[in-house]
């Protein structure tokens, strides 16, 4: 992307989460990760606007999509992409978050990506290294990079999210997915519900800006998108629901439940999905699914993150 | 022993409820008087007399809850450090928690801590013995001889007893000794894997969270089995409304049962979490507003006996961590009686309520000689200007952890002088 002065600048150093960032903020990258999904689509992928940089994936669970959507992001811009193999590493045997952000520090990188199991771990690291940090998911906090790459799928495909109503439904108590996704569908102006057994809704979840439903019919009935979460296989069977084929016949999405949506309903999950638990393989794979494409916009969302974060234009500001 | 005079002095003296500008004389090691009408009695021979020009005296604060890292982990925290911080505070006697490593659960131990104390500590340490040997839930330990040896009350410290049964006999058995249970109730299931308090807060944080029934469901638990035994219970740090409630209708009933809360649940709540301060990680965990509110109705009105620091070192190893795998504690010595303070300057609770609460009754309960300026008693007071205005700084703690709620705090009201047995242990 050459025409970077073009956008404003983004006035954040890190991303750590979508609570904090304002409209404006939040359309600005689904701007720039627009103009990204152009470039991914070229056959010459590579822009050279974060050439020289240094960029360290950091994830303490492992998550393949997440860290490869990441790595490609970083290499098509350019950027020297480090994956740091934590489970092999020093990390395993003992050293804390804060001595391994204080090593990665003096190695001087640019911007460090990091998935972790605590919440507040990506802001804990932020306070301590030199460089932007992003949040590639923190315990059940925020994936701020998720719900940023949802509501570029659903704006690309049904324009402005201010009148649409989004129904998210799965483990909410669990999902980090959909605390970001409430906070950023309802800085957007969206309608957000939410779906799920009590047994998966956190504490106070009516205070939290969205409508909660605990049964699918009335849950869904008029939603524009249908966003089914993960469901953890050791939270299946007995300890927050009683079984899986309980679970897949209330709450799992297959075409009778899909049919109370609009018609022309999204149907969206961040993955990996687990066929028949949550979502029937025939609905996953139908046409009202934009699976397939929320990954292509997580490379561009997570292009257009890392390009706002080192905007040249701030190491001007710094250097003056 | 030299002797000193205090003149000119708020005198502050729940024992005798006692409010009344006068002068205060100790000699060798006692309160010789206190009062208004000790200005005409003379100084001893010799005596270094102190205008206090208005400022307070009060009996040296009586801590029933602190947790020292002697022995087992001295870099937290050691007995001499911890009567520093003490001293600084007021506190002129606290009352050690039996969770160090080995856990104090056996009379040997009782007279290490004491003898340790004796060695190096400026102020009064009695240390409480653990309910159960390592305190492991099950077997009790050895009342009778503990207590000869030392031991003031018997608690398991951080530690819920999970079987009911061994709630029952060790308070049916500490019944025959006079002996006071001390517990903190904390169901284990109910709290597992919880850090903060449960609600809108920690589900925005995405934090798991432990529910006030957590702490109200053993603690009804007790209730019931104190008044089932007649044994004397303590609901060491209680922290929600429900909780504050049940110990209400026990004492209604005619149960031995009293209350005590920590400082940080009467000054703070879950928003002062943050963006995962992990000082701010407490057992049990800061609450809403509305407990915190409720505490300090409850400490107003009775309910609530006593207040402590329940003061826990804790080292950049166990603290600088992600939040939910921090430890959990707070240092509280040395801001004490400065954070209680607030409440009288807010005008929630009135002073005289405060310092009973803060030593008076900590000492009656525990059956220790201080909490009192009443002639004849030893001199444990501290000298505090109630309205100097200071900021909490790191750098001033003396306290080997710096594991603090009030950094950067604006507090008001400053301990000039504490004395332990006529000993001047601190002077600002």
């Amino acid at each position: 992307m050459s025409h970077t002065a073009t956008f404003p600048l983004f006035p954040h150093r890190h991303l750590l989460g979508i609570q904090g960032l304002s409209a404006e903020d939040i359309e600005l990258l689904l701007d720039r990760a627009d103009a990204a999904v152009a470039i991914s689509r070229q056959p010459e992928k590579k822009t050279g606007t974060l050439r020289g940089r240094t960029q360290i994936n950091l994830f303490y669970e492992a998550s393949t999509r997440t860290q490869s959507s990441f790595e490609l992001a970083g290499k098509r811009m350019g950027a020297d992409v480090m994956n740091m193999a934590v489970g092999s590493s020093s990390v395993k045997k003992g050293e804390t978050l804060i001595d391994t952000a204080m090593t990665l520090n003096a190695m001087r990188p640019d911007i460090l990506i990091i998935r972790h199991a605590s919440a507040g771990a990506a802001a804990l690291l932020a306070q301590k290294v030199g460089c932007s940090v992003v949040n590639a998911g923190d315990g059940a906090h925020e994936h701020p990079t998720q719900a940023l790459l949802d509501a570029l799928t659903i704006r690309r495909a049904r324009g402005p999210l201010g009148k649409l109503t989004v129904a998210i439904c799965g483990d909410v108590l669990h999902s980090r997915v959909a605390r970001s996704n409430i906070v950023l569908l309802n800085a957007l102006g969206a309608r957000v519900r939410v779906v799920g057994p009590s047994t998966l809704m956190p504490a106070g979840i009516e205070r939290m800006g969205v409508q909660p439903f605990t049964s699918m019919k009335d849950g869904l009935k008029g939603a524009d998108v249908v966003m089914m979460l993960r469901l953890q296989r050791e939270r299946m069977a007995g300890a927050f629901v009683p079984s899986v084929r309980e679970y897949f016949r209330y709450y799992g999405l297959d075409a009778e439940k899909l049919k109370l949506a609009k018609d022309d309903a999204l149907v969206m999950h961040p993955g990996p999905m687990n066929r028949g638990v949550e979502i029937a393989s025939e609905i996953a794979d139908g046409p009202q699914s934009v699976i397939e494409e929320q990954v292509e916009m997580g490379v561009a969302v997570r292009m257009a993150v890392m390009e706002a974060l080192l905007d040249p234009r701030r190491n001007a500001e710094a250097a003056q | 022993m030299t002797a000193t005079v205090f003149t000119n002095a708020r005198i502050v003296d729940p024992s005798r409820d006692l409010d009344e500008t006068g002068t205060v004389i100790v000699a060798n090691g006692k309160i010789q008087a206190a009062g208004a009408d000790a200005r005409n009695q003379g100084a001893p021979d010799g005596a270094e007399i102190i205008d206090c020009a208005g400022k307070l005296i009060v009996p040296g604060l009586v801590d029933s809850r602190v947790f020292i890292g002697e022995p087992g982990a001295e870099h937290r925290e050691t007995i001499a450090s911890a009567s520093h911080a003490a001293a600084a505070g007021g506190v002129t006697s606290i009352i050690m928690m039996p969770d160090t490593d080995p856990v104090i659960d056996d009379p040997a131990l009782v007279e290490f801590v004491l003898r340790a104390a004796r060695d190096t500590a400026v102020v009064n340490v009695h240390p409480a013995a653990a309910v159960t040997k390592a305190l492991a839930g099950r077997e009790m330990t050895e009342f009778g001889l503990l207590r000869q040896s030392g031991a003031v009350a018997f608690t398991e410290g951080r530690r819920t007893i999970a079987n009911p049964v061994t709630v029952r006999r060790a308070l049916t058995y500490a019944r025959d000794f006079g002996a006071l249970i001390a517990l903190e109730t904390q169901d284990a299931d109910l709290a597992a894997g919880g850090v903060m308090n449960e609600g809108l807060y920690a589900s925005w944080l995405g934090l798991p969270g432990i529910p006030r029934e957590a702490e109200v469901i053993p603690l009804e638990r007790d209730l019931r089995l104190a008044r089932l035994t007649g044994g004397s219970y303590h609901a060491a740090k209680i922290s929600t409304a429900i909780s504050a409630e049940a110990v209400g209708r026990a004492k209604n009933d005619g149960a031995s049962v009293t209350a005590g809360v920590s400082i940080n649940h009467l000054a703070l709540n879950e928003i002062d979490v943050g963006e995962y301060r992990t000082f701010f990680r407490l057992s049990p965990p800061l609450r809403a507003e509305e407990d915190r509110l409720a505490m300090v109705q409850a400490l107003r009105d009775g309910t609530i006996d006593i207040i402590s620091s329940s003061h826990d070192p804790q080292d950049v190893d166990t603290k600088r961590l992600p939040f939910a795998d921090a430890a959990t504690g707070a240092i509280g010595l040395e801001t004490l009686l400065a954070v209680s303070l607030r409440l009288h300057h807010n005008g929630d609770v009135p002073l005289m309520r405060l310092i009973e609460a803060l030593s008076t009754a900590p000492a009656r309960l525990f059956g220790l000689p201080g909490g009192t300026l009443a002639p004849g008693a030893p001199a444990d007071l501290a000298l505090v200007d109630p309205g100097y205005p200071w900021i909490v700084q790191e750098a001033d703690i003396r306290s080997r952890s710096k594991n603090t709620c009030f950094e950067g705090a604006r507090l008001q009201g400053k301990v000039l002088q504490t004395m332990v047995a006529g000993r001047t242990v601190f002077q600002a």
